[in-house]
């Protein structure tokens, strides 16, 4: 035991050591080095934990947001109407979805490419013909496509948070960044702070002090059917958890299987453990 | 003998036989996936059905759209070709059943059969010979119908198999028309 | 061991008939019913089993991916997320080999600390530990190239640093990077060869590791005291003593996999490799594969030119030679010890290793500035210390504690403290079962 008290001991002057470089390193509020400036705010969602599912009507919430705000000029490439079968929509409801968007396809035996409506099998159309139209259309910088925000972005936990992480089950850096930058306009910047033109300041942004995307949501902006607060923070919430399912469909299967999983291991185990000892029983080792 | 021996026999039996029917179905469990990932993933599901617009078609033409990765021959078929369908008898059919996945299976191949109601004068069949799977000629043979290069099967007007190799009539897939001039297949 | 008789005898006609023509039957009866083993080996040397294991997960998973991958620039990232989305228990698979590949370090760090530990490396044992070195670089390149196959930001961009060493070298730098990349960056070219190269390589590995195999059932293995087999009573037969061991710390070991794999699939990777690569947009922070950010963290450490060997050769030389070192040590070490049990100095030194090799690992993992750069220039020098000075030094000067005559002997010893199996010992374990 004693090894392990001495490596606890460096392991702890290391710790030290890095508390010591954090405080050297106290940034200027004017001129940040570190970004995001401000720390993702930690959500509570339904999504988290071993047994964590998602809330359909909150997904159906953040559908209606990306619907009618983000897909402007979000992307969403992956995703595919049928696919929307999870959030609780029958049939009828996806085909009466699908066709209210106009797929370009082609070509017919004419050779032309024709405009026809959505079907289930076809994925959410792109706002913009491609990239370079995207960022032509926003001042330069294309929009990311959202298919795989939530997993695309998180911002980096450090030590010792990232080691906690493992026994809290922390995955949705995601939802919490996005929630936290939709969230985050509005604010005044530090005095002396520079800010580039056509952007806009946000601390939550993680790679800069502001962002090319203008503040996207306001109260009342999307009309919610069920009763739900029409507020910038529900949106942010419901969109962040749709943009979680859009990355991860498959997360409730993956718990779900993953508790087997581990239960049958726990089961198993213990019986090779007995099993062992039988074997072993009378041998000294 | 060993040490262990002394102990209940019985108990330790059990033990290995549980562990080991663990290890089997673990092992069964975990082989799962790897079979699973084989079979059609869901936006080939997706793709099951096509819609095909027939409105240029006049008697003795035909079209070909590929649904499921094969070709389905839509025919609108001339008064000579439905009549020499029609004419027919079962008994002289090499394959009596009319192989049409919009009928019961045991549904008899007369000419009718093959087609749908209202619409005698359109053929959608799966244009795969039922030999090994090469794709016939239409309008060829000595039946007026389908002939099959790769191995010499014949098919009448009706797409019925009347000599050759092939075993079975040509299927007939899950269709319906959902106006006068659109087929969906699937 | 080796050069004891086959006890194998068929029982049926059967099995005399094979055995007279194609000895099979009996080579696995030798080499993994009736082979002895210390009856001392602890729970460290199950990982050679567990290994053994996450190689065969890691092809079995490959192969199945690679029916559903395509290794085009234009569809790579998005074949990827078919499997994650369409394909039956595809999201399964992938994460089970994202996350065996993290796994399998995780496995061969132990059993290379485990190898330091024990001295496990030493004669005999020398050729068993290089073929060992040699199975740890094939796995990093099978690693670095299955990573470049998403093709997202980190993918991208961690095949143009890693292919980025092979320019520092004088002359002919430019050119290897070209052989390797297939034209002027990464591209379409070095994706295709990534990949035929990602599925050649874990056959590759699994021949080294017959060898591996071979050349321990050769030497035997080596045990916690250090100390060289004498005697039957010393060992116990491989089935059903340490098959049994071995599958128990499977087990436990596949729990922390498969809690990984359900629960934080993606807590190993990096968020940017979900990115689709873009060659015109380097991400604000490199970072490669966890188990590789030691090296990463070495290779970053040479900040200065040394006479004629600039920061980058300097940086690429020591990421290198911090990896040749491990083929170095069974000369290196200068003890007539063995095991870090009986070596109160080794054993100190040992765990100041383990932590510099995590504080080099972390160090990689943060921006190359400020003072990280100075504790990582500092780790590094502990690094080599560890190789080219504790190491023969230690073997020469230190005074090791009192050796027990023999494993028998040691596991008496240790068992007369607890409650014990006297007669057990003295019973002669290989005629059991």
């Amino acid at each position: 035991m004693k090894k392990i008290l001495t490596s606890l001991a460096l392991i702890g002057l290391v710790a030290a050591g890095t508390g010591a470089i954090a405080a050297e390193e106290a940034h200027n509020a004017a001129a940040p080095t570190h970004f995001p400036i401000n720390e993702p705010k930690e959500m509570s969602w339904s999504f988290t934990g071993p047994f964590g599912t998602y809330d359909k009507a909150q997904l159906q919430r953040g559908l209606k947001v990306y619907k009618e705000v983000c897909s402007a000029c979000h992307s969403m490439n992956l995703v595919a109407f049928r696919t929307l079968s999870d959030l609780g929509y029958s049939d009828a409801q996806i085909k009466t979805l699908s066709a209210e968007y106009t797929i370009h396809d082609g070509p017919n035996d004419a050779g032309d490419m024709f405009d026809r409506p959505g079907k289930p099998s076809d994925h959410f159309p792109a706002p913009f013909a491609n990239e370079e139209a995207a960022a032509a259309s926003n001042g330069g910088a294309a929009p990311p496509d959202m298919s795989l925000l939530a997993k695309a972005r998180g911002v980096e936990r450090g030590f010792p948070q990232f080691v906690f992480d493992i026994f809290t089950q922390y995955a949705q850096g995601g939802p919490d960044y996005i929630h936290s930058l939709l969230t985050g306009y509005d604010q005044t910047p530090p005095a002396g702070m520079v800010i580039p033109e056509g952007t806009h300041y946000n601390p939550y942004f993680m790679s800069g002090v502001s962002l090319k995307m203008p503040k996207p949501l306001s109260d009342g902006q999307v009309t919610y059917d069920d009763g739900s607060p029409q507020t910038i923070d529900q949106y942010s919430r419901d969109v962040s958890a749709f943009l979680m399912w859009a990355a991860e469909p498959h997360m409730e299967d993956r718990k779900k299987t993953g508790f087997r999983v581990l239960v049958f291991l726990l089961l198993f185990g213990a019986l090779v453990y007995l099993t062992k000892r039988k074997v072993w029983e009378g041998v000294a080792h | 003998m060993s040490a262990t021996d002394i102990h209940d026999p019985n108990r330790r039996d059990f033990l290995y036989v549980a562990t080991g029917m663990a290890a089997v179905v673990g092992a069964g469990a975990f082989a799962w996936p790897f079979i699973d990932q084989m079979r059609p993933d869901a936006s080939t599901l997706a793709l099951a059905s096509v819609e095909v617009d027939v409105s240029s078609l006049t008697p003795g033409m035909s079209l070909i759209v590929k649904w499921r990765g094969k070709p389905v021959v839509v025919r609108n078929r001339t008064e000579q070709e439905m009549k020499d369908g029609e004419a027919v008898k079962l008994a002289d059919l090499k394959d009596p059943i009319a192989r049409n996945a919009n009928l019961p299976a045991d549904a008899p191949a007369t000419d009718a059969n093959r087609t749908t109601p209202g619409k005698e004068a359109w053929m959608v069949m799966v244009q795969v010979c039922t030999h090994l799977g090469c794709i016939p000629l239409g309008q060829e043979g000595d039946f007026g119908g389908w002939f099959c290069p790769c191995h010499g099967s014949q098919y009448d007007t009706a797409g019925r198999i009347r000599k050759g190799p092939a075993p079975e009539n040509m299927a007939v897939p899950v269709f319906k028309f959902i106006s006068d001039t659109k087929i969906l297949i699937g | 061991m080796s050069e004891g008789h086959s006890t194998y005898t068929p029982k049926t006609g059967l099995g005399r008939w094979f055995d007279a023509r194609m000895p099979l039957p009996r080579l696995v009866y030798d080499s993994f019913v009736a082979y002895p083993v210390p009856r001392n080996l602890n729970y460290a040397w199950t990982f050679g089993g567990i290994l053994s294991i996450m190689l065969v997960a890691q092809i079995l998973t490959g192969i199945v991916l690679a029916m559903h991958y395509t290794a085009d620039t234009n569809l790579a990232f998005g074949s990827v997320e078919k499997i994650m989305r369409d394909v039956n228990s595809g999201w399964l698979l992938r994460y089970l080999h994202s996350n065996g590949a993290s796994f399998f370090f995780v496995a061969v760090y132990i059993h290379i600390f485990r190898g330091l530990y024990y001295g496990s490396y030493k004669a005999p044992r020398e050729l068993l530990w290089i073929l060992g070195c040699i199975i740890y670089l094939l796995m990093m390149a099978t690693g670095f190239m299955g990573y470049v196959l998403p093709w997202g930001q980190m993918s991208f961009w961690g095949a143009t640093v890693i292919t980025g060493f092979f320019s520092a070298i004088p002359l002919v730098g430019d050119w290897i990077q070209q052989l390797l990349l297939g034209g002027f960056a990464v591209d379409n070219p070095t994706l295709n060869r990534f990949f035929s190269l990602h599925y050649l390589l874990p056959f590759m590995i699994a021949g080294v590791v017959v060898l591996h195999v071979w050349a321990l059932h050769v030497v035997g293995q080596s045990n916690p005291t250090g100390i060289e087999v004498k005697s039957k009573t010393d060992t116990v037969a491989f089935t059903p003593y340490a098959t049994i061991k071995d599958a128990f710390g499977m087990i436990v070991f596949l729990f922390v996999f498969a809690y990984f794999v359900f629960y934080l699939p993606n807590y190993l990777g990096h968020p940017d490799n979900y990115t689709v690569a873009n060659p015109l947009k380097t991400p604000a922070h490199i970072v490669p594969e966890w188990y590789f950010l030691p090296f990463y963290a070495i290779l970053r450490a040479i900040t200065f030119n040394v006479g004629p060997i600039n920061s980058k050769l300097g940086g690429v030389l020591c990421m290198f030679g911090a990896i040749a070192m491990l083929f170095l040590v069974p000369w290196l070490d200068t003890s007539k010890v063995r095991s870090a049990v009986y070596r109160p100095w080794y054993k100190l030194f040992f765990w100041l290793f383990v932590v510099d090799a995590i504080l080099l690992g972390w160090l990689g993992s943060q921006p190359a500035e400020g003072s990280y750069v100075f504790m990582a220039q500092m780790a590094t020098l502990f690094y080599f210390a560890f190789f080219l000075i504790v190491l023969p030094v230690l073997g020469l000067i230190e005074t090791p504690r009192r050796l027990p005559n023999s494993i028998t002997e040691a596991v008496l010893e240790k068992n007369k403290g607890g409650s014990g199996h006297p007669a057990g010992a003295t019973a002669a374990p290989e005629t059991k079962g």
